[in-house]
């Protein structure tokens, strides 16, 4: 991740792979650009893929859950995926709950949890 | 114990945080911890080194591989002569939140490694010592 993340679109939801390591100025810049990218593609969903983090942090994960509910106050729904069984469990035994955003186990499920057919 | 290696960095700007988080991730791989172990210890650094940049720097960070009995550990260890933590027991509680942390850092980092000391003087500064092992559920065997 050098400042700018690609986002990648796929129908009506925003799709972005967060890789390496995300630094504390990148995790900023990119929740302001992934803000613009809905505003400007009016997307109903944001799929935030974190599959490529080998750590989440607390001002990280922070910057996960926020970017989601500013989100969501704009009118689209963030799913979280990708989450590595190591980053979970550094997270709750840190004692922080990712709430304010949905999770899915990956790219697929995370499409199909935005799906308006959803049953 | 013994020291095995012994690495100091210190911690003025916002990208010696990262290279702490680095080295620390780059030791507990080397020294076959786990993913687990891995993602605790190297998460623990960042959150203490991150606290130290924010509220006492410049500070350091001491990293080092130990020995016990054929374990494998990595003690790492934050020195600030920042303004000293006046209420401990309500960070250890993680009763403090900012806008760059949850409140997290120092309490999350305790939770996250096996041992855990902090050492705070007002005006004088902070010492935290911390020691994980390479194995995840080491605390209890």
């Amino acid at each position: 991740v050098t400042g700018r993340v690609p986002v990648l679109r796929l129908g009506s939801n925003l799709l972005v792979a967060l890789q390496g390591e995300l630094e504390d100025a990148v995790a900023e810049a990119m929740q302001q650009d992934l803000l613009a990218a809905i505003e400007r593609s009016g997307a109903r969903g944001l799929i935030l893929d974190i599959s490529g983090l080998a750590v989440v942090d607390s001002y990280v994960a922070r910057v996960l859950v926020d970017t989601g509910r500013m989100a969501r106050l704009m009118g689209a729904t963030t799913v979280l995926v990708g989450m590595r069984p190591e980053v979970a469990a550094t997270l709750v035994q840190m004692g922080f709950a990712m709430d304010g955003v949905e999770t899915a186990l990956d790219v697929e499920q995370g499409l199909a949890a935005l799906s308006p057919h959803r049953s | 114990m013994r020291t095995v290696s012994h690495e100091e960095l210190e911690i003025a700007c916002e990208d010696d945080v990262v290279r702490v988080r680095r080295a620390v991730r780059k030791l507990a791989e080397e020294r076959g911890f786990d993913p687990f172990a891995t993602a605790a210890i190297t998460t623990a650094a960042s959150e203490l080194a991150r606290n130290v940049f924010l509220y006492a720097k410049p500070g350091r960070a001491v990293i080092e591989q130990i020995d016990k009995a054929g374990r494998v550990g990595i003690r790492l260890e934050l020195h600030d002569r920042g303004p000293g933590i006046a209420d401990v027991d309500r960070v250890l509680s993680g009763g403090y939140s900012s806008r760059r942390s949850l409140g997290l850092g120092i309490s999350g980092s305790r939770r996250l490694v096996d041992e855990f000391e902090i050492e705070t003087a007002l005006g004088k500064g902070t010492v935290i010592r911390t020691i994980k092992w390479a194995r995840f559920s080491s605390r209890n065997g």
